[in-house]
């Protein structure tokens, strides 16, 4: 049976190209890039290319990239690093609908004599900007809000919030894991202070991230014990790994417009049936500003695994913000946030694609899905016909 | 993904029995939208009593279609003494096993099956009644329930609960209540874990009662505001007082005083002296909240 891959934001596949670029650096030029000999030494041009690469996406300089193990570690090392370089200051803003990555960090903080600020969203998963200027003042450390959020694909004003947040001297950290080779990005002419992604989001391999941190920005390092980073996140490059996040960079900027507006193109069409020939179906989130890729739909009365489950069977891989589906017993906090009613929460759909997706896959599905909710609804005591 | 037994995935893709019996003897309903799952099961018996005929409608993940619909095909032929007999157990046996944290969706068919005796007996309230006093908030699960989960699938800790009937699953303020459940009935039978926290009896120096309220407010109190919107801060110990300040719906909720009393007295008497009263700091309840709904 053929995969059909929609669960993009979850992870991505890696790029042809990328494993080529990647290849060579695991049983020919294993060297450490630290080493003295030309064997070992010679890959540490490899990581400033990938460095290079990285930078020309992001549209930034270099030596305002480093690298770590993944997303979850750039996040955690933005904001304890912050708060260690700022010790007086006691407050953190974030928001309700933030990954675990930021969340779990802050809700730890607060149990360590923190002030935690979590920004409310509405319907539509929007902030209120005046929400978060209320809250900005001296005490405030650090504010960290995503650039896009991964289960609906909202993307907050970010450069407005950004320059809110800088103009009042506070630190500004963005997790754009979601958002880096979907949407064209400038730092040199940002206010975003820290920035996070990670290489298996666009079409790189798992196990590296970056964390982008702007020149003349205070950070105390997380992780000691080496020289790597220029100081700034100790331990042997994971060479390989780094060097395919380069490419895939490469690769995302080559044709980032292009790609996404066919991207879009399928998600619109898959969107617009779905919505069409299953009643009782709505969609979460802001339809306006939204990444290209993503389409989170919910279907009454019935419940997110048993679709998955469903759509499984013909090969189709999406994701729910179902309780069941997440192995805890509340469904998705971002869905809670925004206020999705429980019925409709439950039977939530996340359908993220990418430029490997092709209409074909996307034709079978919308095909395919209807009669599964019928089946579903059949099922369900809440449907009385 | 849930590794879902063969036998799991073939009454889920092929439901049996599906749908309502027309003028049936029994009628069982259990859970709700709001819960994630519900079940609505009719029987009918035959002349000699036994259940002729058995359908259900099921909202809810794989694993609660597969429960019912292999409880449907557990039931026909049996007489209702016999299907009383029914645990929660023998149901997820019939599926070759269910996923830990999927067992609740047994204890939903069992719950749903007593409920429809109930109501061919009595004629009572199809609905699967509560009985004692809640435990969980969350999910609506009381002591009488928790109990019976505890004995009958002998249960030994919170999370074997959560995974059985829900409960502590939600905020997890009701943790310690559960615990103390699982110790009346267990006793001996489980191993005494290391306590994290020091028991009271000890004599604290003050930085040490300080760390053990802060402590106690982080892991048994906040979470359980929080689940309602709000928060809670401790602003300062003086000797026996304890002042905090709440956040968030708490601080404009006319309960405050219900749960300063309730809720942080009485946990921070069990977990670190008895002698603690708590009072709440009014210059920070006035300040702007920082938790908006």
């Amino acid at each position: 049976m053929k995969t059909i891959y929609f669960d993009n934001n979850a992870t991505t596949k890696v790029a042809e190209e990328v494993l080529e670029e990647m290849k060579p650096f695991i049983c020919e030029l294993y060297g450490n890039p630290s080493s003295m000999h030309t064997f070992g030494g010679q890959v540490s041009h490899n990581i400033r290319k990938a460095r290079e690469q990285v930078a020309a996406l992001l549209g930034c300089d270099p030596t305002e990239i480093i690298f770590t193990s993944c997303g979850t570690e750039s996040d955690n090392a933005a904001i304890k690093g912050t708060l260690a370089a700022y010790p007086n200051r006691r407050k953190v803003i974030t928001t309700r609908v933030e990954h675990p990555a930021v969340l779990s960090v802050c809700r730890d903080l607060e149990n360590n004599g923190y002030t935690i600020v979590e920004l409310a969203v509405d319907k539509q998963g929007r902030l209120d900007l005046a929400e978060l200027e209320d809250n900005l003042d001296d005490d405030t450390a650090i504010v960290s809000i995503m650039y896009a959020n991964n289960e609906t694909g909202v993307i907050f004003p970010l450069e407005k919030i950004a320059e809110m947040v800088t103009d009042k001297n506070v630190v500004f950290h963005t997790d754009a894991v979601q958002v880096v080779g979907k949407i064209p990005l400038n730092l040199s002419e940002s206010n975003i202070d820290l920035l996070s992604l990670s290489a298996h989001k666009l079409h790189g391999p798992k196990g590296v991230g970056v964390l982008y941190v702007k020149k003349g920005t205070r950070l105390t390092p997380f992780m000691l014990g080496g020289h790597q980073e220029a100081g700034r996140r100790a331990g042997t490059e994971n060479v390989p790994c780094i060097v395919g996040l380069g490419k895939a960079c490469e690769l995302a900027g080559k044709n980032i417009e292009a790609e996404n507006n066919k991207v879009k193109y399928l998600r619109d069409k898959l969107e617009r049936a779905i919505l069409k020939t299953c009643p009782d179906s709505q969609l979460n989130g802001d339809r306006e500003n939204r990444l290209p890729n993503t389409t989170n739909i919910s279907f009454e009365f019935i419940e997110g695994e048993a679709i998955l489950l469903m759509l499984d069977k013909y090969g189709i891989c999406a994701s729910s913000g179902s309780a069941c589906a997440s192995g805890s017993l509340e469904p998705s906090h971002v869905l809670r946030a925004m206020g999705v009613p429980f019925t409709a929460a439950h039977g939530s759909i996340r359908f993220s694609l990418s430029r490997y997706n092709t209409e074909e896959e996307v034709d079978f599905t919308i095909k395919k899905l209807p009669p599964i909710i019928e089946k579903l609804r059949k099922l369900s005591p809440f449907v009385t016909k | 993904m849930w590794d879902y037994t063969d036998k799991v995935r073939d009454h889920f893709f092929n439901p049996r029995n599906v749908g309502e019996i027309e003028n049936p003897d029994g009628v069982g309903e259990v859970g709700s939208l709001a819960c994630g799952d519900a079940l609505k099961l009719t029987f009918k018996l035959d002349k000699s009593g036994k259940i002729a005929d058995a359908k259900f409608k099921t909202f809810g993940c794989a694993s609660a279609i597969a429960t019912s619909s292999v409880l449907t095909e557990m039931i026909k032929g049996l007489t209702l003494e016999e299907a009383a007999k029914v645990t929660n157990r023998d149901i997820a046996n019939y599926l070759g096993g269910l996923p830990e944290q999927k067992m609740h969706c047994s204890v939903m068919g069992r719950e749903a099956l007593e409920a429809a005796i109930e109501n061919y007996r009595t004629g009572g309230k199809k609905k699967h009644e509560l009985e004692g006093n809640v435990v969980c908030t969350c999910f609506g699960v009381t002591d009488k329930e928790i109990e019976r989960v505890i004995q009958e699938n002998n249960l030994t800790t919170v999370e074997q609960v959560t995974n059985y009937c829900k409960a502590g699953g939600g905020c997890g303020g009701c943790q310690g209540e559960i615990e103390k459940l699982i110790e009346k009935i267990q006793g001996d039978k489980i191993k005494q874990a290391v306590a994290p926290i020091p028991r009271r009896g000890a004599k604290l120096t003050n930085i040490q009662k300080i760390q053990l309220i802060q402590q106690t407010i982080n892991e048994q109190i906040r979470p359980a505001l929080r689940a309602h919107g709000g928060n809670i801060e401790l602003i300062d110990v003086e000797g026996n007082k304890v002042i905090v300040a709440f956040r968030g719906m708490c601080a404009q909720c006319r309960l405050t005083e219900f749960t300063m009393k309730d809720v942080v007295e009485a946990k921070l008497r069990e977990f670190v002296d008895k002698d603690l009263f708590v009072e709440e700091d009014r210059d920070s309840a006035n300040q702007p909240h920082n938790h908006r709904e």
